[in-house]
C-alpha cells in the first residue's frame, strides 16, 4: 500500500497509552479547556433558560405558525441526528469492513454520535405543543388500551431514535471498557481511581475477557450497522410519507442517509482537526484519516447533489403543477437565499475535495467541513420551511420568521453538544488505546 | 424595510388581457408577475422577523377587567327583582338541566331591530341566532349580530359610574343630577338637551316625549354617524314625504345598484341578501333562471362583488351615470357625455331594465345624495317597480336629518344656554362632523351625562359617565326597518350595576322604575295597536288613555309576543305612492352639481366589521378578516389600481389626506375593482380610549368628515409619503399558478356544457388506498357550499367563533399567521385588474374520507368517526402539528400560546358548554358542529326515530344570510345535501389527492349580459 501511514512511525504501545491516558488523568487541563467549558456551559444555561420559557409560554414563542407548523426544532432535529451517523458508520460499518484506519478516531466519533443524538432527541420533545404528554407516543400499557397510531412516521421515528441512542451508548461504552481499565490502573489513588474502577466493570485484560469482548463488540457492530441506514431513512419518512410538494418523494430515504453521513463526516472533521492540533494527536489522527474522511464526504456529497438534481428533474419530468411550482418557489421564492446557501455549500464547496491538498491540509479542510455543516443545516431548513410555506391553496400560504427564541434553542443545543464534548475530552480516553495499539502491530505485519 | 412595492400595472394589464376569466388570481402581488416584481416579492424578507414576543395585550385587559369586576361587584350586589321572561315557543316541558333554552328577542343594528333567538344555558346567553319569524332576519344574521354576544361579556365594557376619573355610584350620580334637573324643571327646562342615536323603540320614544312635556323647553337631538338621511331626503324629494323603501329582490329580475351595498349596509340587509341569493340558485341548468345585477360603485363591497357587471366609478360620478341611465329610461336626450364603453354599458343596462318591466329595480346607496335616490325611485317607478320590486312605508325612526340635528345642538352649545346635556348612547366627541368641534363645545356644558356601553372618547369629556346595560340584559323594544316590532327581553341580569336607557330616562324624569315595569307598563297602557301609532312629530300631545283591555288578555298577549319575538301585526302597512312619468324629466331638469372628473374623491364608509366604530372594542369583529381586503385589526385607505399606478403607490404606503386644513394619515391598500380617482376610508378606527381592545387600531377618518360631506367629498388633497405602516392581512400571497380551487362559468356556459366542473381524469379511483374502505350504514355527514350564493359577508365565520369558543389571538398573532378561525373565506379575483370578478370560497375542514391528517398523527388524536367525521380528540393531542402540515387545505388551527380566556370569570360565562375550551398546545379545527349532531341524535334516539334531514343545522349554515351552506346526511338520497351534491355543478377541492372531501362546492355561476360579455 502506498498510502500514508495510519499511525506515526515512532509510536509504540507505551507511547500511545501514555499520550491518551495522560489527557484524562492529568491534574490540570489548562486554561483553554477551562475557558471552553465556561463558555459552552453558559450556552447550556441559555438553552435551559430558553426551554424554561418555552415550557411556561408554549411553542408560540417561536416563529412557527399555520402553514409553517414545523420550524427550527425539526430542522435542528434532522440535522443533529444526521450528524450522529458518521460516528456509527465509523465505528460499526468500518469495523466490519476491516477499515483499520477507523481505530484511532472511532471513540470521539462515537461520542459525537451520542451527544448529537441527545441534542436531536431533545428537539421533538421541545417542539411538542404539550411536551408533558410526550409519553403518549410510547406504547405503554395504558388503562384505556390506547396505543400510539402506528401509521404515523413520528411513531417510527420515536422507535428509531430511541433505539439508535441506546445502541450507540452501549456500543460506545463496551468499546471503552478496556481503556477505562487502563485509566483505572494508571489513575492515582482517590476518587478517580474508584470511579474508573467501577466503570471498568472489573476488566482484568485476561484472554477470556478479550474473547468475550471481541465477540460482543462484533455483535454490537452488526446491530449498529443497519441503524446507519435505517434511522435517517425513518427520519426521512416524516417528510416522504406526507403528501406535501417538496416532501412527498421516494428518493428521500437514500438522500437523507447520504446527507446524514455527509454532514456527519463534516462534523467529525470539524472536531478532529482542532482536537489533534490542541492535544498533539497528529501521530494518532494522521493525514490519512483526514483524507479518508474527506473522500467519504465527497462521495456522500455527490449522492446528495444527485438528490437535488433528481428533485428538479422529476418536477420537470413529472409535469405536476404543484411539484413544478414548489421547485420554482424553492429556488426563487421568499427563501431563495437559503436554497442558494445549500447549493453553494453542498454542491459548490464539496467539489473542492476532488483536489488532494484540500483533502489533507487541515485548515482548508476545516473550513470546508464548517461550510458543509452550515449547508446541511440550511438544507434541512429548506426542506422543512420552504415546502410548508407554499403548498396547495394559495390562500393559506404564509411565511416563517424565526424569533430570538428559535435561535436560543438552536445555539443552546450547539452549546450543549460542545459542553458535553469538553467533559468527554477531559474525563474519557478520547482515542481507543487498545485498538490503536493494534495498529502499531498491524502496520508492521 | 424602506423599499416599497411598485407594481408594473401596464404589464399586469397586458397579461390579463390574454385571460378570459377562468384564470383566477388572488392579489396584486401575484399579478405583478414580472421579473423585477417577482424578484422584489421573493426577496422580500419583511421586517418583524425578530419579534420579541409581547404578552397578549388582551390578557392585560382581562386582568384589569377581572379587578374591575370585583370592584363593581361591591356595588352590584343588590337583589334583582322578580321579572319573568318567556322562552321561545318550543321549549320542552320539564326540561332537564344542561338543556339549553331559547329566547326570542331583538338586537339593534344602527338602531333598527333584528329579531334573534338566543340560546341560553342555565341563565347564560351563549349564542345568538336569527329568528325565522322576523322579517329582517328570516333565521339568519349578519356578522355583527353574531358578535354582539361578545359585546355583552366584553371585559372592555363600561362597568361603573364615573365622575371624571373617579369611580362613583348611581346614588352619587342621582344626588348631584336630580337637583339640577329639578331646578331645570322649575325653569321650564330650556337648558336641557337630549342627544340620542337612532331611536326605533316605541317605549323610549314615548318616554322621551313625556320627558319633553315635563321639560317643555328641552330639545331632543339625534345623531347617527352613518345614517339614512339621504334615503329619506331622496324619497321626500320624489314623493313629498320621507318614506322607508322596502326592496323585494325576490321579484327583481334585473337590478341596478348605484353605489349600493344593500347586502350588508341597509337595515334590511340580511333579508335582501337572502332574497337576492334565492334568485341565483340554479338547481337545473335547463329550467333555472338567475337575476342579473349591474352595479356602479366606488368601493368594491360584498354587494359589488356579486355583480354580473360592475362599473367602478368614483362616488361623485355615480350621479352622472344615474342620470344617463334615467335619460334612457325616460327616453329623453342628451347633455351627458360618457366614455364610449360606459355609454354602451349604460345603454345595455337600460335596455335590460326596460325589457323587464315590473321586475326591474334600481337601488341607490346610502352614501349617494338625495337626488340620486329620487332618480332611482323614479326610474323603478317608471319601470313599473312600485308595488312589485319596491314598496314604501312610514319610517320607523324620525326621518329628520341627523346632521342638521347635531348641528343645531352644536349651535346651542355654543350659545351657552345649555345647562344639561344627556347623551343617550353614541360617541359624538369621536364621530360628530369635524367642523362642529363637538369636544370643544361639549366642555361648555356644566352638567353633561354620557350613557354608553363603552367608556369612550365622549365618556372622558363628560362630567358623568354612566354605564349602559347591554340589550341582552335589559328590557326594551325595537322596530325593524319595515316596522315589525319586537320586545327585547333580557337573557341575564345585568353583569354590572348598569341601567337601560329606559331606566335612565326614568331617573331623569324623577320616576325611577325597573326596565321590565317600564316596558310592560307601556305596552299594557297603550296596547299592541296604539303603541305603534305614528311617532308624533315633536314633543307634546296628550298621553293616551289606558288600554281598557282585560288584564288576562294582555298577559296572554304579552306571553305570546315574547315567545314569538315579534309583535303580531306590527309591520308598517305599505304606503301607496305614485311617481308621475314626468318625474324623471323633472329631476333631470334640476340643477346637478358639476363634477370635477380629475379630482380625487374621498369616501367615508362604515367599516364592514365595526360599522361607525361602535363595535371597535369587539375583538371578534376586529379580528375577522374584512370581506374584500382580508385585512384584520386595521383599516386602510382603499384605492384602485389606476390611482396606485398614477401616483406610484404601494400597499402600506402612508397617504396624507388633507381636507379644509385638516390632515389624516392612512396606509394605502390597493383593491382591484375599486374605482379610479377615489379613496375609500372606513370609519370607526384610531380610537384613543386607553387600555381597550380598540386602542390604537387603525387610523381615524372622522377628522376630515364634515357636516356637508358626510359620505364623500371631492375637495380633498391626497398626497403620498415615503413612510410605511404595516397592515395585517390574512391573505397576501402570490401566485395561484393556474390552480382550479374555485370553478366558475356563466349561466350560458353551464347550459351548453353542464359537466364543466368535472375533471374525471384528475380524480383517482376510490380504491387506490392501502386501507379498507369505511362503511356507513346510517349517517354519512356532508356539506355542500354554493359558491353562487355565498356573498362573503363573514356571518358564518362569526357564528362559528361564537358557537365553538374560538379564541381571539390579537393583532401580533394574526400577523404571525396564527388566527384561529375554523372557517375562513378565501377570496379570488378573475379578469381585468380595474374591474375583476370576485369569488368567495368558504374554506373549512373538508372531513376527508381518506384524511391525510389522520394517518400522520402519532397518538391518534385525530380520528375518523363511524359517520365520517374527522374528529379531534383534544385531550389526546400532544401538539406535533404534523396533521396541519399534511392537510392540503390548511384548515387546522393550533393553540401556539394560551389563547383561551379560561379563568376569566366573565368571559367564561360566554363559553358554549357543549364545546371543549382548548388549552395551549393542542390542534383544533372545524368539527361540523359535532355538538349539534349529538344533541339531535339524543333527541332522535329518545324518540326512537332516525335524525331527520334538516334537524342538524351547523352554526355557519344557520347564520348564512344567503343560505349557501347546507349540511346533512349524504347517505340519504332524499336529503337536501345529497341532492345538492348530485348537481352537476358539484365539485371537490383537491380531489386529485384522493382525499375525497365530505365538503364539496357548487361552482360559481355568473349571468352576464351577452351584449357586454360573450358567454
Amino acid at each position: 500500500m502506498s498510502e500514508a501511514p495510519l499511525i506515526g512511525p515512532s509510536e509504540t504501545d507505551a507511547s500511545i497509552t501514555a499520550t491518551v491516558s495522560h489527557l484524562a488523568l492529568r491534574k490540570h487541563a489548562g486554561i483553554g479547556w477551562f475557558a471552553g467549558v465556561v463558555f459552552t456551559f453558559s450556552l447550556v444555561l441559555l438553552l435551559f433558560y430558553g426551554i424554561a420559557y418555552l415550557f411556561i409560554r408554549g411553542v408560540g414563542i417561536w416563529g412557527v405558525n399555520i402553514p409553517v407548523a414545523w420550524g427550527f426544532a425539526i430542522t435542528n432535529f434532522v440535522w443533529w441526528i444526521g450528524i450522529g451517523h458518521a460516528g456509527t458508520l465509523i465505528s460499526a460499518i468500518l469495523l466490519l469492513l476491516h477499515q483499520k484506519w477507523r481505530n484511532s478516531i472511532n471513540r470521539f466519533a462515537e461520542a459525537m454520535t451520542i451527544f448529537a443524538v441527545m441534542c436531536a432527541g431533545m428537539m421533538p420533545l421541545l417542539h411538542l405543543g404539550r411536551p408533558w404528554m410526550f409519553y403518549y407516543i410510547f406504547p405503554y400499557p395504558d388503562t384505556m388500551n390506547m396505543w400510539p397510531q402506528f401509521r404515523s412516521p413520528l411513531v417510527w421515528d420515536f422507535f428509531a431514535v430511541s433505539t439508535y441512542l441506546t445502541v450507540s451508548i452501549i456500543f460506545w461504552y463496551i468499546g471503552m471498557i478496556p481503556d477505562l481499565a487502563t485509566l483505572r490502573d494508571r489513575a492515582p489513588k482517590g476518587i478517580s481511581k474508584y470511579v474508573y474502577g467501577v466503570m471498568a466493570f472489573g476488566w482484568r485484560g485476561d484472554a477470556e475477557h478479550w474473547e468475550r469482548y471481541e465477540k460482543t463488540y462484533l455483535v454490537l457492530a452488526g446491530l449498529a450497522t443497519p441503524l446507519v441506514v435505517s434511522v435517517h431513512s425513518v427520519v426521512s419518512f416524516d417528510f416522504a410519507v406526507a403528501q406535501l410538494p417538496g416532501w412527498h418523494s421516494t428518493i428521500f430515504p437514500p438522500y437523507f442517509v447520504a446527507g446524514a453521513i455527509f454532514s456527519g463526516f463534516a462534523m467529525v472533521l470539524t472536531i478532529a482537526i482542532p482536537l489533534r492540533a490542541v492535544f498533539g494527536l497528529q501521530a494518532l489522527v494522521t493525514e490519512r484519516h483526514l483524507e479518508n474522511c474527506a473522500k467519504l464526504m465527497l462521495t456522500t456529497g455527490l449522492i446528495v447533489d444527485y438528490g437535488y438534481l433528481n428533485e428538479f428533474f422529476l418536477a420537470w419530468y413529472g409535469n405536476n403543477l404543484y411539484e413544478k411550482f414548489h421547485e420554482f418557489a424553492t429556488a426563487t421564492g421568499a427563501y431563495w437565499f437559503a436554497f442558494w446557501i445549500v447549493i453553494l455549500c453542498n454542491v459548490g464547496v464539496t467539489q473542492l475535495l476532488w483536489f488532494k491538498p484540500m483533502r489533507i491540509k487541515p485548515l482548508p479542510l476545516f473550513i470546508i467541513s464548517i461550510l458543509v455543516n452550515v449547508g446541511m443545516w440550511t438544507e434541512r431548513f429548506v426542506i422543512v420551511v420552504t415546502s410548508l410555506s407554499k403548498d396547495w391553496l394559495p390562500s393559506s400560504w404564509g411565511m416563517f420568521f424565526p424569533t430570538v427564541w428559535d435561535w436560543v434553542i438552536f445555539i443552546g443545543s450547539l452549546g450543549l453538544f460542545t459542553f458535553l464534548y469538553f467533559v468527554f475530552l477531559r474525563l474519557f480516553p478520547i482515542v481507543p488505546m487498545a485498538e490503536t495499539r493494534k495498529l502499531v502491530h498491524g502496520e508492521s505485519e | 424595510m424602506s423599499s416599497m412595492k411598485r407594481y408594473d400595472f401596464d404589464s399586469i394589464r397586458e397579461r390579463l388581457r390574454g385571460t378570459q376569466g377562468e384564470e383566477l388570481w388572488r392579489s396584486l402581488d401575484e399579478l405583478g408577475d414580472t421579473e423585477e416584481f417577482r424578484e422584489w416579492l421573493m426577496h422580500e424578507f419583511p421586517a418583524g422577523a425578530d419579534v420579541w414576543l409581547e404578552g397578549l395585550s388582551r390578557r392585560g385587559f382581562l386582568k384589569f377587567a377581572a379587578a374591575s369586576m370585583a370592584l363593581a361587584g361591591l356595588t352590584g350586589c343588590a337583589n334583582q327583582p322578580f321579572e319573568p321572561i318567556v322562552p321561545y315557543i318550543d321549549q320542552p316541558e320539564g326540561r332537564p338541566s344542561g338543556e339549553p333554552s331559547w329566547f326570542a328577542t331583538a338586537l339593534p343594528r344602527r338602531g333598527f331591530g333584528t329579531g334573534v333567538l338566543v340560546k341560553s344555558f342555565e341563565g347564560r346567553p351563549v349564542k345568538i341566532e336569527g329568528n325565522p319569524d322576523h322579517p329582517a332576519s328570516l333565521g339568519a344574521t349578519d356578522a355583527i349580530i353574531q358578535a354582539d354576544l361578545l359585546g355583552l361579556y366584553d371585559p372592555d365594557r363600561s362597568q361603573v359610574v364615573r365622575k371624571g376619573t373617579s369611580i362613583g355610584t348611581w346614588d352619587d350620580f342621582s344626588r348631584e343630577f336630580v337637583p339640577v334637573m329639578e331646578r331645570q324643571r322649575l325653569a321650564g327646562g330650556g337648558g336641557v338637551r337630549l342627544l340620542t342615536q337612532t331611536v326605533t323603540s316605541p317605549t323610549l320614544r314615548a318616554q322621551i316625549e313625556s320627558l319633553l312635556r315635563i321639560f317643555p323647553g328641552a330639545r331632543w337631538h339625534r345623531y347617527e354617524p352613518v345614517n339614512r338621511d339621504n334615503v329619506y331626503a331622496g324619497t321626500r324629494l320624489l314623493f313629498g314625504r320621507p318614506l322607508e323603501p322596502r326592496y323585494h329582490f325576490d321579484r327583481a329580475d334585473v337590478v341596478v345598484g348605484l353605489d349600493s351595498n344593500f347586502m350588508t349596509d341597509d337595515p334590511g340587509a340580511v333579508r335582501y341578501a337572502r332574497e337576492f341569493s334565492d334568485r341565483r340558485r340554479v338547481d337545473d341548468p335547463e329550467t333555472s333562471s338567475m337575476n342579473r345585477f349591474y352595479s356602479i360603485h366606488s368601493n368594491l363591497t360584498v354587494t359589488g362583488s356579486m355583480a354580473d357587471h360592475a362599473l367602478p366609478r368614483k362616488p361623485s360620478l355615480i350621479a352622472v351615470y344615474a342620470r344617463a341611465l334615467a335619460q334612457h329610461i325616460a327616453g329623453v336626450g342628451g347633455g351627458i357625455e360618457l366614455a364610449r364603453d360606459d355609454a354602451h354599458w349604460i345603454d345595455v343596462a337600460a335596455r335590460d331594465l326596460m325589457a323587464h318591466r315590473g321586475r326591474a329595480l334600481i337601488i341607490a346607496g346610502e352614501g349617494q345624495p338625495p337626488p340620486v335616490h329620487a332618480l332611482a325611485h323614479a326610474m323603478t317607478a317608471a319601470l313599473g317597480g312600485i308595488g312589485s320590486t319596491v314598496t314604501y312605508s312610514r319610517p320607523v325612526t324620525d326621518p329628520e336629518s341627523n346632521v342638521d340635528s347635531i348641528r343645531e345642538l352644536a349651535h346651542d352649545l355654543d350659545g351657552g344656554g345649555v345647562e344639561v346635556l344627556v347623551i343617550l348612547g353614541g360617541n359624538p366627541v369621536y364621530d360628530a362632523p369635524a367642523d362642529l368641534e363637538f369636544a370643544r363645545r361639549l366642555a361648555k356644558v356644566p352638567m353633561s351625562v354620557h350613557w354608553s356601553l363603552d367608556e369612550d372618547e365622549t365618556a372622558s369629556k363628560c362630567r358623568w359617565h354612566v354605564p349602559a346595560s347591554h340589550p341582552l340584559e335589559s328590557w326594551s323594544d325595537l322596530r325593524a326597518w319595515d316596522g315589525t316590532t319586537s320586545i327585547v327581553q333580557p337573557l341575564i341580569a345585568p353583569l354590572y350595576d348598569t341601567r337601560s336607557a329606559h331606566e335612565l330616562i326614568g331617573t331623569i324624569t324623577g320616576s325611577p322604575m325597573h326596565g321590565h315595569d317600564i316596558i310592560k307598563g307601556f305596552w299594557r297602557t297603550f296596547g299592541p295597536v296604539r303603541a305603534l301609532l305614528p311617532p308624533s312629530p315633536k314633543a307634546g300631545g296628550a298621553p293616551l288613555a289606558p288600554n281598557p283591555a282585560a288584564e288576562g288578555a294582555f298577559a296572554s298577549w304579552w306571553r305570546d309576543t315574547l315567545a314569538r319575538g315579534v309583535v303580531a301585526g306590527s309591520t308598517e302597512p305599505d304606503v301607496a305612492v305614485t311617481s308621475d312619468p314626468a318625474a324623471i324629466a323633472r329631476l333631470l331638469g334640476e340643477p346637478w352639481p358639476a363634477i370635477d372628473e380629475s379630482a380625487i374623491d374621498v369616501a367615508f364608509e362604515p367599516d364592514p366589521s365595526i360599522l361607525d366604530g361602535r363595535y371597535a372594542n369587539n375583538g371578534w369583529l376586529q379580528e375577522v378578516p374584512k370581506p374584500i381586503t382580508k385585512l384584520s385589526w386595521n383599516n386602510a385607505a382603499l384605492i384602485g389600481p389606476d390611482l396606485a399606478q398614477r401616483m406610484n403607490l404601494a400597499n402600506e404606503q402612508v397617504l396624507e389626506i388633507a381636507f379644509r386644513g385638516r390632515t389624516i394619515e392612512a396606509p394605502a391598500w390597493i383593491v382591484p375593482g375599486h374605482a379610479d380617482r377615489a379613496v375609500t376610508l372606513h370609519l370607526g378606527f384610531g380610537r384613543k380610549a386607553p387600555a381597550q381592545t380598540a386602542e390604537g387600531v387603525g387610523f381615524d377618518a372622522y377628522p376630515i368628515r364634515f357636516s356637508d360631506s358626510m359620505t364623500f367629498t371631492s375637495g380633498a388633497d391626497v398626497r403620498a409619503t415615503e413612510r410605511r405602516r404595516d397592515l395585517v392581512s390574512v391573505q397576501h400571497h402570490n401566485t395561484l399558478a393556474g390552480r382550479d380551487h374555485v370553478r366558475a362559468a356563466t349561466l350560458d356556459q353551464y347550459r351548453r356544457e353542464p359537466d364543466f366542473v368535472r375533471e374525471p381524469e384528475k380524480e383517482p379511483k376510490h380504491d387506490e388506498t392501502m386501507y379498507p374502505p369505511y362503511v356507513y350504514p346510517r349517517y354519512a355527514w356532508g356539506m355542500s357550499i354554493d359558491l353562487n350564493s355565498c356573498i362573503g359577508c363573514n356571518a358564518c365565520v362569526m357564528a362559528c367563533v361564537a358557537e365553538n369558543n374560538v379564541p381571539i389571538v390579537g393583532r401580533e398573532q394574526v400577523e404571525r399567521g396564527r388566527e384561529m378561525h375554523w372557517l375562513r373565506i378565501d377570496r379570488y379575483w378573475a379578469g381585468p385588474l380595474e374591474n375583476p370578478s370576485t369569488f368567495h370560497q368558504p374554506m373549512l375542514c373538508m372531513h376527508c374520507e381518506d384524511a391525510p391528517c389522520e394517518v400522520v398523527c402519532p397518538v391518534g388524536a385525530t380520528v375518523h368517526s363511524s359517520e365520517g367525521l374527522n374528529e379531534m380528540i383534544y385531550n389526546r393531542c400532544i401538539g406535533t402539528r404534523y396533521c396541519s402540515n399534511n392537510c392540503p387545505y390548511k384548515v387546522r388551527r393550533f393553540n401556539f400560546l394560551r389563547y383561551s380566556t379560561r379563568g376569566d370569570e366573565v368571559m367564561e360565562l360566554m363559553y358554549n358548554p357543549d364545546v371543549t375550551v382548548r388549552m395551549r398546545g393542542v390542534m383544533e379545527k372545524c368539527s361540523y358542529c359535532v355538538q349539534r349532531i349529538e344533541r339531535a341524535r339524543i333527541k332522535a334516539d329518545n324518540a326512537e326515530r332516525p335524525i331527520a334531514d334538516g334537524e342538524i343545522v351547523t352554526a355557519c349554515q344557520q347564520a348564512c344570510p344567503a343560505q349557501a351552506i347546507v349540511f346533512g346526511n349524504a347517505n340519504d338520497p332524499q336529503s337536501k345535501v345529497k341532492k345538492l351534491k348530485d348537481q352537476k355543478r358539484d365539485y371537490g377541492v383537491l380531489t386529485e389527492l384522493n382525499t375525497r372531501p365530505r365538503t364539496t362546492y357548487l361552482a360559481k355561476l355568473r349571468n352576464p349580459n351577452p351584449e357586454l360579455e360573450k358567454g
